[in-house]
């Protein structure tokens, strides 16, 4: 009846576990029946989640055995405090003990949840710590971002330190949030109520595009799974000197080529792009077949 | 917060050992934790609430719950940002469809 | 002895004596009827007189907010004590021309955006309210007692004979201009080009006084796109009902949908489920609607046969002139939208009106009426009614007339289905049934001789709410109507306080149905069932056609 495939943008984190994994394979560690929640929005007459806004835990992915964390966006924006990050750390440390050959960080997140404050400000720092041991111990780290309330903050950070990067355009990836940006530097500079201008800047396709994210996919549930598998087949990159430098070089040609433009149209005019309007309305393979041989990053 | 409790005796119908939880503790949303535990074969609602006041709102729902599944030896655990009665009976019977399998 | 003789053609000399005087103080500036815009002001202070009644387009979308601007602006010295006959009240200027003095007094069907300024404005008597109306219902009266004596509308373009083409948003124009031509009115347009020919007349040059160049296009608000990313699984299960309960139930070939999301979500749903229920070319063929973009997906599946427009919407103009067997294209290959005649239609031709509403009382009566706001109806009371009148029969017409007089001893006749589709419960938990409307409390706060309703509760057939649906056509007393009403009410005081045995015998009967009676698998109730999910799909569905004003869109 409904032929309409499953909306990962859509989902809960619950349920993009679920239906991205193999099936019936997940299971979870630090279930929400453990109720291990947040020591401190209680003293804030905050409403808390049974499972502090992020699951993990191990499933199969395509057969092989693979460690899973979804941060649900519904919760706080996803924003991670002592726990949720305390979760993620655990599930990265395991990984290494294990030997686990992949991690899959489902993210969708604000950042650090101000609420908890230097013990969300900590959490996310020994995120990133644990996230570039597991890469140092041979674990592959892959982040998937297609919520609706992109990855930002501290967690877009983390996000580039994994790996590889799947994104759908629906998914967006910065570090600051459009309105800092506005509040910071006025809205002539980054007008954060135009929509469109956000998206452009920092939604999957500019990401692509720019060689911060190396797949996009639709808004589908299924095609994230195939992206999360070939992501986590590729040969994982050991965080060396040389890739630090070739990402400083992509970084400084980015300046160079780019820095004086004020529009990503006109950053992907420069790239080779005929009809850089048309982009946002494209299908992903459309898009791909576009973007791939223009797009910076390479890898 | 308002914290709501609420227990109902003389269950008939089991539920399966695995906990399930449904929903998500946002806005106009709700999270429902329902696992199985023996209590003297009754069923127990604790109710965390950010919309205080609505005891009699949240009564008459779940009493209306219970008449619909006689959970027995059930514990089921709330988060409430302040949905609606709709979406509250929604979510308990998503639950508990969960659990019993009828969606898989 | 012989009486006075009475003069007969007073309107036709003072309308000369105004023109006189505006042709005299423009001068060389008159180019034929073309008025520049820096001299609206001298054309309005001679032309209008105190005490006029002024009918100004404030239209539902399209705004003549040019003329608008340059009527607030006016010398209250000099013209004052005007009557304003408006659809809606939209713009601040609609109010600005009552708090400078210019106008005191208006009769208007709706002012949405506007209400609480309205409604502070009674209260400090700067603001007289003749009456309250529907759209048609105004219009109609500008044809008896309230004729224009100066109207002041828009319209896309005029050429140099002052024909008007007023194209996909013509909506409230025709009846305006014909009422004030045909009174020895007065009649000044806006408009945003002056063409050589023109795509189509719309409205003939003879009846047309002024026209002005604009700086700027008309305003036109985009008040009937929906985003579908809003839809809720409530209301999901909600249109699952309505269409399985209601629209297959009677076989509603012949509809309105008042605006909203419950709405928006029954478009939505025809393609996918009201396909599986193998519904197709038996409801929902015929429509009195606006171009609405969520019913994009409905037109492509084949669902919807031809839509008659009460205006245009935003961003639908390209869909539609590729959909010329759908929307009523005109030979120019562009749509004319009529909302006299469309509201006409809605009352007479179609089968079935559902919409929602804020509250609703234990007769069923229904009500948008809230305190400290003034707002009005719209055509919604004219499509919420039995169309007593009508004559020709249709199945759902002929089976709702049934059901209502089933075991009665009245003679047979039809009646439309008028459903009021809500959730129990609003925002902020505020119950939508209630023992006494908040519009009795306003009546009395504003003066007015009855309260505000816009669904009487005798002519409301159907409630539908996420708990069921109550059949008020096979209640045969007030007593049952009400517990009918109660068993729909949810945990609202108002269905807390039910009759349980009397609901269940309602529901044995039929008159109460719920979601399980109907076979409607509440499990199914989710956003997946949506035809399209967010404004890119509509764009997809629509072939790339459809383009949503800026603020729908991230890209």
């Amino acid at each position: 009846m409904n032929n309409y495939v499953n909306s990962y943008l859509e989902s809960t984190a619950r349920e993009r576990i679920e239906r991205l994994f193999d099936p019936g394979s997940f299971v979870e560690f630090l279930p929400p029946a453990s109720r291990v929640i947040s020591p401190h929005l209680g003293q804030l007459d905050a409403a808390v989640a049974f499972d502090d806004g992020v699951v993990v835990g191990r499933a199969f992915l395509d057969g092989e055995t693979v460690f899973a964390a979804a941060q649900e966006g519904g919760f706080m924006g996803g924003a991670v405090g002592e726990v949720h990050g305390a979760k993620l750390v655990g599930l990265l440390r395991r990984a290494v003990t294990e030997k686990i050959g992949a991690v899959l960080l489902l993210l969708e997140s604000g950042g650090v949840r101000l609420h908890e404050a230097n013990a969300g400000l900590i959490a996310v720092s020994e995120v990133m710590r644990a996230v570039l041991d597991a890469r140092a111990a041979g674990v592959a780290v892959v982040t998937l971002a297609g919520g609706s309330n992109g990855v930002f903050g501290g967690m877009g950070i983390v996000a580039r330190c994994t790996n590889a990067i799947v994104m759908s355009e629906e998914g967006r990836l910065a570090m600051s949030g459009p309105e800092v940006i506005e509040t910071a530097s006025g809205v002539e500079e980054f007008d954060s109520r135009d929509r469109a201008l956000v998206w452009r800047t920092t939604g999957g396709k500019h990401r692509y595009l720019l060689g911060d994210c190396q797949a996009i996919v639709s808004d589908s549930v299924a095609e994230f799974r195939q992206a999360a598998i070939a992501a986590c087949r590729a040969q994982p990159t050991f965080l060396c000197l040389a890739e630090l430098d070739q990402e400083q070089a992509m970084l400084g040609e980015r300046i160079e080529r780019f820095g004086a433009m004020s529009d990503p149209l006109e950053i992907w005019a420069a790239l080779g792009v005929e009809q850089p309007a048309a982009i946002p309305m494209l299908d992903a393979a459309q898009f791909v077949a576009v973007a791939r041989p223009r797009r910076l990053g390479g890898r | 917060m308002e914290t709501l409790t609420y227990r109902f005796e003389n269950g008939t119908r089991a539920l399966p050992p695995q906990p399930r939880v449904v929903g998500v503790v946002g806005s106009g949303n709700l999270e429902v934790l329902i696992e199985s535990m023996p209590q003297g074969g009754a069923c127990t609602v604790e109710i965390k609430t950010a919309a205080a006041g609505f005891g009699a709102t949240w009564q008459a729902v779940m009493l209306d719950f219970h008449e619909r599944w006689q959970l027995m030896d059930a514990s089921i655990a709330i988060n409430d940002m302040g949905a609606t009665p709709a979406v509250v009976s929604l979510r308990l019977d998503q639950a508990v469809e969960t659990m019993l399998g009828a969606l898989s | 002895m012989s009486a006075p003789s009475r003069v007969w053609d007073t309107l036709q000399s003072n309308r000369a004596g105004r023109l006189a005087r505006a042709r005299s103080v423009l001068g060389a500036a008159l180019d034929g009827k073309a008025v520049p815009g820096a001299r609206i002001k001298d054309l309005l202070h001679n032309v209008l007189e105190c005490g006029d009644r002024v009918c100004l387009e404030g239209n539902n979308q399209k705004q003549a907010d040019f003329l608008g601007k340059a009527l607030a602006g006016l010398d209250p010295d000099r013209i004052n004590n005007l009557h304003m006959l408006q659809s809606v009240l939209a713009l601040p200027e609609h109010l600005d021309v009552f708090e400078r003095g210019i106008a005191s007094k208006l009769d208007f069907s709706f002012s949405g955006p506007q209400a609480a300024r309205v409604a502070k404005l009674v209260a400090s008597g700067q603001l007289n309210i003749g009456a309250i109306h529907t759209y048609l219902e105004l219009f109609s009266r500008y044809f008896i007692d309230l004729p224009p004596r100066v109207c002041l509308v828009a319209a896309e373009a005029a050429d140099r004979h002052g024909n008007l083409y007023t194209g996909p948003n013509t909506e409230d124009t025709p009846p305006i201009v014909e009422a004030t031509a045909f009174k020895n009115g007065i009649v000044i347009v806006q408009v945003n080009r002056i063409m050589d020919v023109l795509p189509r007349v719309d409205i003939p040059g003879d009846w047309v006084d002024f026209v002005v160049c604009s700086p700027e296009p008309y305003y036109i608000e985009p008040l009937f796109t929906r985003d579908p990313a809003l839809i809720s699984e409530i209301q999901v299960l909600m249109a699952m009902m309505a269409i399985k309960g209601i629209y297959a139930e009677y076989g509603v070939e012949r509809l309105n949908h008042g605006i909203g999301f419950d709405t928006a979500a029954i478009e939505l749903l025809l393609p996918t489920y009201a396909e599986s229920l193998g519904l197709r070319g038996k409801i929902a063929r015929h429509w009195a609607l606006n171009p609405h973009p969520a019913l994009i997906p409905a037109i492509e599946a084949g669902f919807v046969e031809s839509v008659h427009s009460f205006g245009s919407e935003l961003g639908m103009e390209d869909y539609i002139r590729a959909r010329p067997d759908v929307f009523a294209v005109g030979p120019d290959g562009s749509m004319r939208s009529n909302r006299a005649m469309c509201q006409a239609a809605g009352h007479y031709a179609c089968d079935m009106f559902i919409g929602s509403t804020l509250q609703i009382d234990l007769q069923g009566n229904s009500s948008t009426a809230t305190l400290g706001r003034i707002a009005g109806f719209g055509g919604a009371p004219n499509m919420g009614a039995d169309a007593r009148g009508r004559r020709h029969a249709s199945p759902a017409w002929l089976k709702a007339g049934r059901q209502a007089r089933e075991g009665r001893n009245t003679i047979p006749r039809g009646q439309k289905l008028v459903v009021q589709i809500v959730e129990t419960f609003r925002e902020h938990m505020q119950p939508a049934f209630v023992d006494r409307l908040d519009a009795w409390e306003l009546a009395e706060q504003a003066g007015f001789e009855i309260p505000p309703v816009m669904i009487y509760g005798d002519d409301v057939t159907h409630i539908l709410t996420e708990e069921g649906i109550a059949n008020l056509l096979l209640c045969r007393s007030d007593e049952e109507r009400e517990q009918a009403i109660r068993g729909v009410a949810g945990y609202t005081p108002v269905g807390m306080a039910r009759d349980k045995r009397m609901v269940e015998n309602l529901r044995d009967r039929g008159i109460i149905v719920r979601a399980e009676d109907l076979g409607v698998d509440k499990r199914l109730a989710t956003r997946d069932l949506l035809a399209a999910r967010n404004m890119k799909d509509l764009v997809r569905a629509s072939g790339g056609l459809y383009s949503p004003p800026r603020r729908f869109r991230n890209w």
